[in-house]
C-alpha cells in the first residue's frame, strides 16, 4: 500500500519512557477520527531500558500486517535511530528532541521540543501528550476530537492532570498543524472504511474473550510470556464473570487443575508458552487417556529453551502436535488475525467438550501483542451447548461407543459415579490389564479423530481460484500473506491460509493438488506445517520462505521473496 | 445397600500384598465415611500413582485416578468447581511427597476445603523397594545400596511451617484412633493433612507392625492442638513419633477466596456464562 493508503508511524525508545501510552492514545485518536489503525510492537525482555519499538499504521482500509517501512518516526531517545537504522530511508520523516536524540548528520530531524513544552506546562511527563497532539496536527485531525479524547483517555486522573494533559495535546497540535500547513510534512489519507462501530482488542483480550464466549469459567496458568497476557485479562473480569482465575504453583499444576475442573462439570484453559507447556505435555497425554475435554492456549516465542522471550516464532507446531507420550487425537487450531482469534477461541470450548479431546489454540506474540480495530464479536453467532449429561445409577464413563463418544457425565449430576483413570481401564473406568479390551478402547479413542477430521473447517483460499502458484501459511501469517498477494496482484497466484491445522480438512487436498508450485511461507527454521501438510496429502513443497530471527514477516520482504520465487522460473 | 456394604466395589482382584497396611486403611476409609454419612454420590477420592493410589478402585464412588503426584491440583479444582462435594486427596508417600511436592506445598498454602490422607510407608511399593522421600537413613534398598543418605522428608513440620489448617499423624494400626482422626479430618473446613503410618510387608522389613508399635505415641489428652510452637517441636521428635492432632488453625478457604462460590456453594456447571455482560464488556471496547 502507498503513503496514501496507509501510513507507517513507528515511535521508539526505552521501555518505561511511556511508548505505550502514545501507543494507546494514538490507536484511540484515529480510530475516533475514522482510520483503520494496526499497531504491532518489538520489545527486548525486560523492565526498563532496552530499544522498544511499536508500529501504528493508520489506513484507508483495514490492515492487519508489519510493514518494514516508516515514514514517521517518533524517536524518543538516543538509541532509538541506530535501532532502527535498518529500516529508515530517505523517505522517512523524523520527527523529535535533536538534542536528545541526537542524529547522524546525514539524518535530517525536525526538531520538536517535547520535554521542554510538557516542563512548561508542569512536568516533562505531559511530553507523550504533546507528542501525541503533534501526530494528530500532521494529520490534520479535529483539535476538538483531540481534546475530547485526551480527555476520556485520562477520565480518571485528576481534573488537572487531564487539563495539562489536554494543554500539553493542544500545543502539540499547533506545531503539528503548522507543519502541515507550511508543506514540511503531508500526509493525506482518507478512511475509506467504516470503523465507528468497530471495536480495538489486542491479540491476548480476543482470544481472552473468546474465552469467555466459549462459556470459559476456570483459568489456571503459571505466568510465562507471552501466553500471561490472557491469564491477566481473564483475572481482571473474574469476579464480574463469576470464573475461577488461579494462578498455578508451576504448569503442571496448571493442567491438572484444568483437567480436575472439567472433570468437575466446569469449563476450563491453560495460557502458557512453549517452554511452559513443555511442562504440561503429561497432562495432555492425561486428558487423552481420561478423554477429558482441554482448552490449551500456547502462544509461541522462539526456543529452544528460554530462546527469545519477547520475539515471535512458529516453531511449536510439531510440539503441540506430539505432546504427551501414548495415540490420541486432539486438535489444533491457529488464529490468522484478531477476529479469528476471538471465534477459534470460542470454538475451542465447543469442540473440547464434543469430542471430549485437547484443542488447542496456538498463537504467537506477534498474534497476542499486535492490536487493531475489529468488526465487534458477533455473539449470535455464539453456541454455547454443555455436553455433559445427568448419570443414571448404571452409568458408565467409558461406554464403547460407535463414533467414539461416550456421554460424559460429572460427580454430582445425576445418581451415577463417574470414575476417570490414566490406566488403561474398562468402561467403568477401572483400571484393567484385559489386554483385549486394551485395543478397544484404544481404538474407541482412536475413533473420535475420524469424527473431528469430518467436522475440520477447511482452509481459506485468498485470491483467484485459477490459480498456478498457491502460497500457504497457517496461523497469524495470514493477514501479511494477504497483504502481500495483493501487492504483488498477479492472476495466477493465490494464498491458501489453515486456521484449522490439524487434523487437517480432506478437502484441503483439492486446493493443493491444482497448484503447479507450492510456496510455503512459515515463522521457523525447518517448514513444520509444510512436513504435516507432505504426511497428510504426500503433496510435494516446492519452495519454503522460512524467518526465525524472532520477528514477523513484513509485508515488503514476503513480497520480495515471492517475486524472486516467481521470477526464478 | 446398608453400612459399609454402600462403599464396597465389587471387584475382586486387588493388586495389595498380602498383610498391606492398605487393607486397614481400606476398611477404615468406608467405616469412617459410613459413620459420617458421606453418600458415594456426593464423594470424590482423587489419586496419584502408587499402590495406595489404587485405593479409589476398591472404593463405590466417584474417582478421578490422575498422574503420579498430581492429585492435589486436580482436587483443589474439583472442589473449587463444585464445593458441594467431598473432595479427599490420597496417595503415597512417594507421590504426595516427591514426585508432588511441590503441589503438597502450594496446596497447603491455597488451603482447599479437602482431606489430604498420604499412605507413608517409607518406601517404594510399586517400583519395588526404593527409598522414599521418608525413609530413614541408612535404610538399605536395591538403589540405595549403601543407606538412604539424604534427610528424610518430614511432612508433619513443613505442614506446619506453612502454618496449615490440619495436620495430623495416625498409624493405621490404631484402628479406633484413626478412625477418629479421619473423621475429624474431613470435618475440618479447610486443608486437611493425615499422615498415616503403614507397614509395606514387602519391601520395608525395618518399619514393621512391630516397630511402628514401638516407636510411636499418643499426644496426650491435654496437648493445645492450637499452640503452633509446640506443635512444631513435637514434630520435630522422631525416636518415637507423636500420633494424633498436631495442630488446627481454621482459616478462609481457598473457595472462599473465589469469588464465584460468594459462600453459596454453586457448583460451576450449574452457571450459564453471561453472554449479557459480554456484550456489555465488549462495548467498552469500542
Amino acid at each position: 500500500m502507498g503513503k496514501n493508503e496507509s501510513v507507517s508511524i513507528v515511535l521508539c525508545g526505552e521501555a518505561g519512557q511511556g511508548i505505550q501510552t502514545i501507543e494507546a492514545f494514538l490507536i484511540r485518536l484515529f480510530k475516533a477520527a475514522g482510520y483503520p489503525v494496526f499497531a504491532t510492537k518489538e520489545y527486548m525482555s525486560r523492565i526498563r531500558g532496552g530499544s522498544n519499538s511499536t508500529e501504528i499504521r493508520v489506513s484507508s482500509r483495514p490492515v492487519a500486517a508489519y510493514v518494514d517501512r516508516i515514514d514517521l518516526l517518533i524517536p524518543l531517545d538516543a538509541d532509538a535511530l541506530s535501532h532502527l537504522e535498518r529500516r529508515i530511508t530517505s523517505n522517512t520523516i523524523i520527527l523529535g528532541e535533536a538534542a536528545k536524540i541526537k542524529p547522524p548528520e546525514h539524518r535530517p530531524v525536525i526538531d520538536i521540543p517535547f520535554s521542554r513544552i510538557a516542563a512548561e506546562i508542569g512536568n516533562p511527563i505531559y511530553a507523550n501528550s504533546v507528542a501525541g497532539g503533534v501526530v494528530a496536527g500532521l494529520f490534520g485531525l479535529d483539535l476538538a476530537l483531540v481534546t475530547e479524547e485526551i480527555e476520556g483517555f485520562f477520565g480518571v486522573k485528576s481534573p488537572d492532570i487531564i487539563q495539562k494533559n489536554k494543554e500539553a495535546a493542544v500545543k502539540g497540535f499547533h506545531l503539528g498543524k503548522e507543519l502541515r500547513e507550511t508543506g514540511r510534512v503531508v500526509f493525506e489519507i482518507r478512511p475509506e472504511a467504516a470503523v465507528s462501530d468497530d471495536i480495538i482488542v489486542s491479540g491476548s483480550e480476543a482470544v481472552a474473550l473468546g474465552a469467555l464466549a466459549g462459556g470459559c469459567n476456570f483459568v489456571a496458568a503459571y505466568p510465562m510470556s507471552p501466553g500471561t497476557g490472557v491469564l491477566t485479562i481473564l483475572a481482571q473480569h473474574a469476579r464480574e464473570f463469576a470464573i475461577v482465575a488461579e494462578q498455578a504453583e508451576d504448569e503442571i499444576s496448571a493442567v491438572n487443575m484444568a483437567l480436575g475442573a472439567w472433570y468437575a462439570g466446569a469449563r476450563a484453559m491453560v495460557t502458557t508458552s512453549g517452554g511452559g507447556f513443555a511442562l504440561m505435555t503429561e497432562g495432555i497425554s492425561l486428558a487423552g487417556m481420561i478423554e477429558s475435554p482441554l482448552v490449551v492456549h500456547v502462544a509461541q516465542r522462539p526456543g529452544p529453551a528460554t530462546g527469545l522471550p519477547a520475539r515471535t516464532e512458529q516453531a511449536d507446531l510439531d510440539l503441540v502436535l506430539y505432546a504427551g507420550h501414548g495415540e490420541f487425537p486432539r486438535i489444533i487450531l491457529a488464529p490468522g488475525n484478531l477476529s479469528e482469534a476471538f471465534y477459534v477461541a470460542q470454538k475451542a470450548f465447543q469442540l473440547a467438550d464434543e469430542y471430549q479431546v485437547p484443542v488447542f489454540v496456538l498463537t504467537d506474540q506477534f498474534l497476542v501483542d499486535t492490536y487493531y480495530n475489529v468488526p465487534r464479536f458477533a455473539l449470535d453467532r455464539v453456541s454455547i451447548k454443555p455436553q455433559i449429561v445427568e448419570t443414571t445409577q448404571d452409568y458408565r464413563r467409558y461406554v464403547l461407543a460407535p463414533d467414539g463418544i461416550s456421554p460424559r457425565g460429572i460427580p454430582g449430576y445425576g445418581t451415577g459415579l463417574v470414575g476417570v483413570d490414566s490406566d488403561e481401564h474398562d468402561e467403568a473406568g477401572h483400571l484393567t490389564e484385559d489386554l483385549e479390551l486394551r485395543v478397544r478402547m484404544q481404538q474407541k479413542r482412536m475413533r473420535k479423530l475420524e469424527a473431528i477430521r469430518k467436522a475440520a473447517d477447511r482452509p481459506k483460499l485468498m485470491g483467484n481460484e485459477d490459480y498456478q502458484t498457491l502460497v500457504v501459511g497457517w496461523g497469524s501469517s495470514m493477514e501479511v500473506i494477504k497483504e502481500a498477494l495483493a501487492e504483488i496482484d498477479r492472476p495466477e497466484l493465490a494464498g491458501l491460509h489453515f486456521t484449522w491445522v490439524y487434523p487437517p480438512a480432506p478437502e484441503a487436498i483439492h486446493y493443493l493438488r491444482q497448484a503447479e508450485r507450492i510456496i510455503m511461507v512459515e515463522n521457523n527454521s525447518t517448514g513444520q506445517f509444510g512436513k504435516l501438510l507432505h504426511a497428510e496429502f504426500g503433496v510435494a513443497v516446492d519452495h519454503r520462505i522460512l524467518k526465525y530471527n524472532g520477528l514477523p514477516f513484513s509485508v515488503e520482504e514476503l513480497v520480495r521473496e515471492i517475486v524472486t520465487i516467481l521470477t526464478e522460473e | 445397600m446398608m453400612g459399609v456394604e454402600l462403599y464396597q466395589n465389587k471387584v475382586t482382584d486387588i493388586s495389595w500384598c498380602p498383610g498391606c497396611g492398605n487393607f486397614g486403611i481400606l476398611k477404615l476409609l468406608k467405616e469412617t465415611f459410613h459413620e459420617l454419612n458421606i453418600k458415594p454420590e456426593e464423594l470424590v477420592m482423587v489419586s496419584g500413582i502408587g499402590q495406595a493410589a489404587k485405593t479409589p478402585h476398591y472404593l463405590r464412588c466417584h474417582f478421578f485416578n490422575g498422574l503420579h503426584g498430581r492429585a492435589l491440583p486436580a482436587a483443589t479444582a474439583i472442589k473449587a468447581a463444585n464445593p458441594t462435594l467431598t473432595v479427599i486427596a490420597e496417595s503415597g508417600d512417594g507421590d504426595m511427597y516427591g514426585e508432588g511436592g511441590n503441589h503438597f506445598i502450594h496446596a497447603i498454602r491455597r488451603n482447599p476445603n479437602i482431606t489430604n490422607i498420604v499412605h507413608n510407608n517409607m518406601v517404594y511399593g510399586l517400583t519395588k523397594g526404593q527409598a522414599s522421600p521418608t525413609s530413614e537413613r541408612g535404610f538399605k534398598t536395591p538403589v540405595q545400596l549403601y543407606g538412604v543418605a539424604n534427610e528424610p522428608f518430614n511432612p508433619i513440620a513443613v505442614a506446619l511451617a506453612l502454618d496449615a489448617s490440619f495436620v495430623a499423624r495416625a498409624y493405621v494400626g490404631d484402628a479406633t484412633q484413626t478412625k477418629a482422626i479421619l473423621k475429624q479430618a474431613i470435618t475440618h473446613r479447610g486443608y486437611a493433612l493425615v499422615d498415616i503410618l503403614q507397614p509395606c510387608v514387602t519391601f520395608n522389613k525395618h518399619n514393621t507392625y512391630q516397630w511402628f508399635r514401638e516407636h510411636t505415641y499418643y499426644l496426650e489428652d491435654d496437648y493445645d492442638p492450637t499452640d503452633r510452637v509446640a506443635a512444631f517441636a513435637r514434630a520435630l521428635e522422631t525416636e518415637r513419633l507423636p500420633l494424633g492432632v498436631f495442630y488446627i488453625h481454621p482459616k478462609a478457604t481457598f473457595e472462599d477466596h473465589l469469588s464465584m462460590t460468594d459462600g453459596q456453594n454453586e457448583p460451576l456447571f450449574r452457571k450459564e456464562p453471561d453472554l449479557a455482560k459480554l456484550t456489555e464488556l465488549l462495548r467498552t471496547k469500542q
